[in-house]
């Protein structure tokens, strides 16, 4: 933080004027930003937070109804399954993501030239919009036995499979392609996480004569922890709120196996109509990503301090 | 939190200049210069890493070629869905373009170059005050913008589709207008936070030193802070339009009726649509890709090193 703005009323005669202006010119500064916050982020959470209260009427007025709306949402067997579903996806995604994404990062580390037109290359699911990715995996997906997928299957002796029109495998089809999106871009975070290595250690490890999954382990794993905890943070509230991918691919079917917690609150919003209801279903869903952010920055300051 | 700029690519160390001197000149083999100790010399792990190359080549970069191939290709479908056309034709593009992908585009277009210069404007006027001002109540202001990146448009979506409709105080109707996409893109958390740091870095002599030459605010931050910002601007920029490109449900709420869609939204009418194949919807997808594409590939190393720094704020 910069410690050297000039003293407040620096010139005295005029020092009580000075001091009026010097305070008020950060707020000019600010009030864009925060006019814009103000209408379009904290206006709207406050107005979710209230109607989710309320049975909204359009015409007839909004009826208070307390916490109606919650235990509606909450004792709704739709609502239930999309918890596990959520969950189902959002740590399936996220561990393959994480897991996938280190991979590709101890691969493709390094400096060749053919190194980094790799890296562009394999990095372009993350620059990709969402739309566009699912558009590209629903005719991967193509559930005839000319698809794309389904013709490598049976070279390998595989029948035809329904990736997304089969309510056992759609969820795992769509946790597929979450992971193909995410691991280019965790791949990033883990390559420079891995570029502050300290080389000199990989070294003194070879002189001791370390094998390579103890190297892994003892030297590398510990010295990418901080990019480990961003990832992992970043993945967990990213699964939570998961909405474009699902809704693309499958918008939540067939026979609603693969619908999670905001596709259904979308549903509910703006299909039924039923704008409480969705509402109390967004604040639910805001006050465990909170809860879980909070919680993470916590655990990941216990980390830090040791 | 300070800044942790870190470009994944490591510079080269000064005794490698591109990595063609002999082996006996490196004070450091190269098996050291990797986590896992990948060797340059050609052998059997050389062999499985540039197999694994390949894989993951396959597995993230040719899907991108089924997208051009099947657009060019007159009727895809299943089998004839492969890596390279077969017939070469453009009447996908001239369908998807009856069915008004242009329009699209150009939504798309007006809402991305809008939605960015608004948020940059913003962003960097805000990001101005917390880094280069004292003033009281800075630490909440700072949290409010962080608190903005809690609040995607999925967890507010209801709601701000209400107040889209129906601005509060000035009772205006944003719906089927672009500014109903544009406004609430503009205070964007991330990149306020990302520029407040990367000012904070600009020595303060440069500043006292044109304070005495008597430069006001506006030419301060115009003339002085701004240059020297470039770096940090670019990385806001490409971040900023990879973001607004992949907006899908702000569109979507901020719409009256299809033809205020853009080109990403557009892209399940086309699908829907039981009168075009799989070709047009491919060809719309290409038109959605194409100006992502070419950002990504001209800032890539603002791209990247922005990811790599800028994730720790998520």
């Amino acid at each position: 933080m910069t410690a050297t703005v000039p003293a407040p009323g620096a010139r005295e005669g005029t020092g009580r004027r000075a001091f009026d202006k010097k305070a008020v010119v950060p707020w000019l500064f600010l009030a864009p930003g925060l006019l814009l916050a103000l209408v379009f982020k904290f206006w709207p959470m406050a107005k979710g937070i209230w109607l989710s209260f309320f049975d909204v009427r359009p015409f007839l007025g909004d009826k208070w109804t307390g916490l109606e709306n919650y235990s509606r949402v909450l004792t709704d067997h739709r609502f239930q399954d999309a918890i596990g579903h959520t969950l189902i996806l959002g740590i399936g995604q996220s561990v393959g993501a994480i897991l996938l994404g280190f991979a590709l990062a101890l691969l493709l580390e390094g400096q060749a030239r053919s190194l980094k037109f790799l890296r562009t290359a394999v990095f372009l699911p993350a620059v990709t919009a969402t739309a566009v990715v699912g558009e590209l995996w629903r005719l991967m997906y193509y559930p005839t036995s000319d698809g794309l997928l389904n013709s490598g299957l049976h070279f390998f002796g595989v029948g035809t499979v329904q990736f997304l029109d089969n309510p056992g495998i759609a969820l795992y089809s769509t946790m597929v392609m979450g992971i193909w999106i995410w691991a280019p871009y965790n791949m990033v975070i883990f390559l420079a996480g891995l570029a502050g290595v300290d080389r000199s250690l990989y070294e003194a490890a070879a002189m001791d004569g370390v094998s390579l999954w103890q190297r892994l382990r003892f030297v590398t794993l510990p010295a990418i922890r901080p990019a480990l905890m961003i990832v992992l943070t970043l993945a967990t509230i990213r699964g939570l709120r998961v909405f474009t991918e699902v809704y693309v691919l499958t918008g939540g079917g067939p026979a609603g196996s693969t619908d999670v917690w905001m596709t259904r609150a979308y549903t509910l919003g703006f299909s039924r109509n039923d704008i409480g209801g969705a509402s109390a279903a967004s604040v639910v869903l805001l006050c465990v990503t909170l809860l879980l952010t909070v919680l993470v920055n916590h655990l990941r300051k216990r980390g830090e301090a040791r | 939190m300070s800044a942790p700029v870190i470009d994944p690519v490591r510079p080269a160390a000064p005794d490698t200049p591109a990595g063609r001197t002999s082996k006996a000149q490196r004070t450091t083999p190269a098996r050291f210069d990797t986590a896992l100790g990948w060797n340059d010399r050609p052998g059997l792990a050389w062999a499985l890493r540039i197999l694994l190359c390949l894989i993951a080549l396959a597995v993230f970069a040719a899907p991108f070629l089924t997208i051009f191939s099947g657009a060019f290709t007159t009727n895809p479908s299943g089998s004839s869905l492969s890596f390279l056309p077969h017939d070469s034709t453009l009447l996908n593009f001239r369908v998807a373009g009856e069915r008004g992908i242009w329009d699209y585009l150009g939504n798309s277009l007006v809402i991305a170059g809008g939605g960015l210069l608004l948020q940059l404007v913003v962003c960097t006027l805000a990001a101005y005050a917390l880094a280069r001002h004292r003033f009281r109540g800075q630490a909440l202001i700072m949290m409010l913008f962080m608190m903005t990146l809690m609040l995607p448009e999925e967890v507010i979506a209801i709601p701000l589709s209400l107040v889209l409709g129906d601005v509060p105080v000035v009772h205006l109707d944003l719906k089927g207008t672009v500014w109903g996409v544009i406004l609430p893109l503009g205070a964007w958390g991330f990149s306020v936070m990302m520029l407040t740091e990367f000012m904070r870095d600009i020595p303060a002599e440069i500043e006292e030193a044109a304070r005495l030459d008597g430069v006001g605010e506006l030419r301060m931050l115009w003339q002085i802070i701004l240059p020297l910002c470039r770096p940090a601007l670019g990385v806001a920029g490409v971040l900023g339009f990879i973001m607004i490109w992949d907006q899908y449900l702000l569109p979507l709420i901020a719409s009256k009726d299809p033809t205020d869609y853009t080109v990403t939204v557009a892209l399940s009418i086309l699908r829907t649509d039981p009168e075009v194949g799989s070709g047009v919807v491919l060809a719309g997808a290409v038109i959605a890709l194409i100006p992502s594409l070419i950002v990504y590939l001209l800032l890539q190393r603002s791209l990247v090193t922005g990811i790599a720094a800028g994730a720790t704020k998520g």
